[in-house]
């Protein structure tokens, strides 16, 4: 594939998750070898073996996941790699806060160098990333992901940062799946789709729907097909629960809401406003402060997982390969994670492993997961297919209670399409479905109502008519509910 | 694999002897004379298996769980304190009760010794490494002070020990003219029941699951903490079975100091088994041969009956890093594969519970 | 009771003070060790191997040469030579780092027990001696400190500046920053343009160095002899210690401190006649490392990526 970016512009590289973006950009940051083909900067073929290479050249990036070290001070954490040292190697620590402090001044990203980035909120870490890669002089940066973590304020200031640094000259690389970011921001687009370049245009010569067929590679439904939801009883009740996170912060503050029998909840929201913590806490992982979980009509806060299983919950979790499946066990077995030790699989503490099996091939069947076979281990399937045991799974308990967090997330898109029409169909048989989710589309196409979470709160909750995009981007920015009617007035 | 590993073994130990100025062919002659060449020979081979393949599945079993348990060695002697004290104090009991009785009481201690460090671990967060490597020291203090003219010491001797065990609780001898006693009957049970135990039961899928993703585990519903606890106990009733079948089965006494090393020798048996019950059989019988056969060879060539320890070590290295065997054989080069047991956290960091 | 009046008297309050910083040397040393490691992202429960081998190093060397400098030295070469073992192994061969340091601690029973067999044992040379103890000028007659700072032999010394350099390396100094980057996040440090696996190399290596000469205060410095075993678990308890001290130089030195003294008093009252059970007394260090990571040990400040293997992609 070729790839061609000039300076002083801003380039996006738009694909879908698993395109081949950050493994490209991974190679011309020097951390992954390419297997053949050549690289050119400023005209000249250069070799990049490792990420000091590319440094040397001028070229920085901004990983999805930050690589930052939370312990250690902005000014540590920039420095890193490039201190500036007096005898016998000791840190000049006055000088390097100075330049860090100089750096961050000049490009408005307004940054204490003391501050530990454990303490920092995410959109700031971002910042320190940025500055990271200024200190070490680069020229074409590389955002791999931006926005992904940051509310659309944030990302708009995000977006000016960047025109500031295209101004001056430099080139910036920004690597995303969002099609309304690159029309904002993009002076050329590189459209990718499993590991090959499909076009490369500008956002003057296409339109989103243009992009979304390209990424794709057909059209894609972008409103799923479901009817009214038919709402009855409260099924799942959450009251002003308080949890605190690894850190003892307080992450969930107070919290209030209710999913009813027949209904899907969204909860939206920028990642680390306290939705992990609320769905560890619902799920029974996590002790809460203070507060109450009602799981059709019986008290669990302080439950353990096992009885909330018992009691009708069924839990998607956010992070698949670190609980939801395990790899290294058969399909079968994981299809049996919470009901392997009770009859039809075990009767006394001896496993049936044959009913285990047998269960195994008919949920592969009915969730069409693309499995050799219930042997197979978990770890041999694609994403979408492990996501598709996980989901099998929840389902196959019998819950009245789906709470799913980020079920999509690393997913191709006939996986997504499957999961989204089990999750819609789940609600049309009655279930109560908690629907946690990042990708603002995501929630807009499958909720029937949204809660808004900031800061460990719900800042509103909105149906019919209220559902808006822009309404909630605000809500999620941390806006009032009163100053998001005003603006809505106002435009 | 496991044979280029403990040929290899043999060969760096024997470097290290020929550096000494030792002959290592008259050294490894010795070391198999001592193990094999006789009936005698071979019936003590076995009889020092024996407690191998108890202390193998120990370590093996926590390893299925994710559990490094560095403490058989202490839990053998507790066991060895329940198994004796059981043999020497009560009197009058038929062997078909006194016998279970006393192995019941070793497992027992083995048990509660073994589950301590698990209760730590999954109540404080306190890695097991360090607890069960601690209550080693104090199971050696412990018994010493009991043993050694204390509550458990034999009033009539001048050499600290316990009293000897009642007739009545020791394991009958199964093969005529030797020391061969019932444990290698219960220890070739033990491996088929631990098998089923972990690859059959529920117990063992926990086990299993929580060994190999305890977050995922968790989420499901099943109680990590529990289950670590359970595991500790199994391993150390393991262990303590080892220690009583030792006093009930061989010494029929026990001496304050009384193992020589089996911890770290069940941690090589459990490694080269790869934590898979059939393997602990024959792993446990070439522990179980060297040790036996050791004596003989230092007497025989002055070559100290250390030696074995540089196999021992050598072969968990080769076991644990395969890699390093494919590179010395100049095989193929194969994507890199190591051994990971232990969960992926810092000694003293303190997991989720 | 008179017993404790007896240990409170003056005199006796700096003999057991003196005794406890003796008794603590090996520990802060194998701790300080141990800490370097981890630092960086290795654990290492081979600092009882590294101390057993070092110990029986240095004195076969002293033994040999009859020169006790030539012994601390190579007590030294030896550590590093066999973390280097610990280094290959854990860092290149990506072996569970746990299983790695029980390669090393058998591995150092067996070679210390082969050797010393052959070689020491049934030697009848007379041994090496010890290492004498330097009285500071000046500072070694100020009352009560100079007794139990500066009445003391090289490796005691050595101990005490170590904990110094080591806390300003770690905090101070552009290798300090990069060995607490690898050890918390790897993955970054790397893309920062750093080596992780030569951070990680040089400080299990300089971890042996440390241990190394905390092996040779038993054979060189406190009996002038080897035995074999001699180390008796005090490896394990300076990891104990360093843990205690949070992965800190002067925590570690703290953590030490309390544990020597433990055991320095547990003498003394027996010398005084307390009629408890010496066996009792020597569990103390023991029972007091296992409260200490069970419940003093405050959560999460590991250094986040300890134990894991980094694998470049």
């Amino acid at each position: 594939m070729d790839l061609t970016v000039e300076w002083g512009q801003v380039h996006a590289l738009l694909g879908e998750n698993g395109a081949g973006k950050s493994t490209l950009m991974n190679v011309v940051y020097g951390l992954i070898r390419a297997d053949s083909g050549e690289m050119r900067f400023d005209g000249a073929q250069v070799q990049v073996h490792s990420p000091q290479d590319a440094i040397g050249l001028g070229i920085g990036m901004v990983h999805q996941h930050f690589m930052l070290i939370p312990p250690l001070t902005v000014a540590d954490n920039v420095i890193l790699g490039q201190e500036t040292a007096r005898a016998a190697g000791v840190i000049d620590g006055r000088a390097s806060r100075r330049t860090v402090r100089e750096l961050s001044h000049r490009y408005g990203l307004q940054v204490d160098p003391d501050a530990r980035v454990q303490d920092l909120s995410v959109g700031v870490q971002q910042r320190v990333e940025i500055l990271k890669a200024l200190y070490r002089g680069a020229r074409l940066l590389i955002l791999d992901e931006p926005t992904s973590v940051l509310t659309p304020q944030e990302t708009e200031g995000l977006f000016q940062i960047v025109r500031g640094l295209t101004a001056e000259g430099s080139a910036v690389i920004f690597i995303t799946h969002k099609l309304g970011e690159v029309m904002s921001v993009a002076d050329r687009i590189t459209v990718m789709r499993r590991g090959k370049v499909v076009a490369s245009t500008t956002p003057a010569e296409s339109s989103p729907a243009d992009l979304a067929r390209l990424m794709v590679g057909r059209p894609v439904l972008l409103r799923v097909d479901k009817g009214p939801a038919q709402p009855g009883l409260p099924l799942l009740q959450v009251d002003e629960l308080s949890v605190l996170d690894d850190r003892r912060q307080l992450a969930v503050d107070g919290l209030s809401l209710e999913v009813r029998a027949g209904e899907i909840l969204g909860l939206a929201g920028v990642e680390g406003n306290g939705q992990v913590e609320l769905v560890e806490a619902i799920a029974g992982l996590r002790p809460t402060r203070s507060g109450r979980v009602t799981l059709c009509d019986r008290e669990v806060t302080a439950a353990s997982p096992r009885r909330r299983l018992r009691a009708g919950l069924g839990h998607i979790p956010a992070d698949r390969h670190r609980m939801g499946v395990i790899l290294e066990l058969p399909i079968s077995d994981n299809l049996v994670l919470g009901d392997f030790d009770r009859p039809p699989f075990a009767r006394g503490i001896v496993r049936l492993l044959a009913q285990v099996r047998d269960h195994a091939a008919q949920l592969i069947k009915s969730f069409d997961v693309r499995a050799e076979g219930p042997q197979q281990v978990a770890g041999a399937l694609s994403g979408g297919n492990q996501q598709k045991v996980v989901v099998a799974r929840e389902l196959s308990n019998g819950p009245r209670v789906l709470m799913a967090a980020q079920p999509t997330r690393g997913v191709d898109v006939g996986s997504i399409e499957f999961i989204h029409r089990q999750i819609v169909e789940q609600r049309d048989a009655g279930l109560a479905v908690l629907l946690v989710s990042s990708e603002l589309d995501e929630v807009l196409s499958l909720a029937d109502r949204v809660a808004v979470i900031y800061r460990g709160q719900i800042a509103a909750v909105l149906e019919g008519d209220e559902i808006d995009r822009d309404r909630i981007g605000l809500l999620m920015a941390g806006a009032k509910t009163d100053e998001v009617a005003a603006t809505g007035e106002g435009g | 694999m496991p044979l280029v590993a403990i040929l290899l073994g043999f060969v760096v130990a024997g470097v290290a002897v020929a550096i000494t100025g030792a002959d290592p062919i008259q050294a490894y002659l010795g070391l198999f004379q001592g193990a094999f060449t006789n009936k005698h020979a071979f019936t003590e081979s076995l009889i020092a298996s024996v407690p191998y393949v108890f202390l193998g599945l120990a370590v093996a079993t926590g390893f299925r769980a994710g559990l490094f348990n560095i403490g058989a060695d202490g839990q053998f002697y507790l066991g060895a304190l329940g198994g004796v004290f059981v043999g020497f104090s009560i009197h009058g009991l038929p062997g078909v009760v006194h016998i279970p009785l006393a192995i019941l009481a070793g497992i027992a201690c083995g048990a509660v010794y073994g589950g301590l460090p698990g209760f730590l671990k999954a109540r404080f967060g306190a890695h097991e490494v360090i607890t069960t490597i601690m209550l080693n020291y104090i199971a050696y203090s412990l018994s010493d002070y009991l043993i050694n003219r204390g509550p458990l010491g034999d009033p009539h001797s001048s050499a600290p020990k316990t009293p000897f065990i009642d007739p009545s609780a020791q394991l009958p001898i199964i093969f005529a003219d030797s020391r061969l006693h019932l444990g290698l009957v219960l220890a070739l049970l033990a491996v088929p029941l631990i098998w089923f135990l972990i690859e059959r039961t529920t117990i063992g899928f926990r086990i299993r699951a929580v060994g190999l993703n305890p977050e995922a585990a968790r989420s499901s519903g099943i109680s990590v903490a529990r289950t670590m606890v359970l595991v500790m106990a199994i391993s150390g009733g393991l262990a303590g079975l080892a220690g009583a079948d030792e006093v009930l089965g061989v010494s029929h006494f026990m001496p304050p100091s009384f193992s020589i090393g089996y911890g770290f020798d069940a941690i090589a048996v459990a490694l080269l088994a790869r934590s898979n019950p059939w393997g602990i059989l024959p792993a446990a019988f070439l522990f179980g041969a060297m040790r036996n056969g050791a004596g003989f060879m230092q007497l025989q060539t002055q070559v100290s009956a250390d030696m074995i320890s540089i196999v021992q070590a050598t072969v968990i290295m080769f076991v644990a890093a395969p890699v390093i065997v494919r590179w010395l054989l100049r095989l193929r080069e194969v994507p890199a594969e190591s051994l990971q047991i232990t969960q992926p956290e810092g000694v003293g960091a303190a997991p989720k519970t | 009771m008179d017993a404790f009046l007896h240990v409170l008297q003056r005199g006796d309050l700096v003999n057991l003070a003196a005794a406890t910083l003796v008794a603590s040397t090996p520990l802060v040393l194998a701790a300080l060790g141990g800490l370097m490691c981890e630092r960086s992202g290795v654990v290492n429960i081979a600092l009882e191997g590294i101390m057993l081998t070092s110990a029986f190093v240095g004195y076969a060397v002293a033994f040999n040469t009859h020169n006790l400098t030539l012994g601390v030295l190579a007590a030294v070469l030896a550590g590093m030579a066999i973390a280097g073992l610990h280094a290959v192994l854990s860092i290149a061969f990506v072996v569970d780092q746990i299983v790695s340091g029980t390669v090393i601690n058998i591995l150092a029973v067996g070679i210390t027990g082969v050797f010393y067999r052959a070689y020491i044992q049934q030697a009848e040379v007379r041994g090496p001696g010890v290492l004498p103890v330097w009285k500071l000028p000046g500072l070694g007659d100020i009352p009560i400190v100079g007794p139990i700072f500066f009445q003391q032999a090289f490796v005691t010394y050595a101990a005490l500046a170590l904990i110094v350099v080591v806390h300003l390396v770690l905090f101070r100094t552009v290798w300090g920053l990069r060995t607490r980057a690898s050890g918390e996040h790897p993955r970054a440090a790397e893309t920062a343009g750093i080596n992780v696996y030569l951070v990680r190399y040089v400080n299990v290596i300089a971890s042996g160095a440390l241990a190394g000469l905390g092996g040779c205060y038993f054979s060189l410095q406190q009996v002038g002899n080897f035995l074999p075993g001699m180390t008796g678990g005090q490896g394990f308890i300076a990891l104990a210690a360093m843990i205690f001290g949070r992965w800190t130089p002067l925590g570690s030195f703290l953590a030490s401190l309390l544990f020597a003294g433990a055991g320095a008093l547990a003498g003394r009252l027996q010398i005084y006649g307390v009629h408890i059970p010496y066996q009792v007394l020597g569990m103390l260090p023991y029972v007091l490392t296992i409260v200490v990571v069970a419940g003093a040990v405050g959560r999460a400040v590991a250094p986040a990526a300890v134990g894991k293997p980094y694998r470049r992609s």
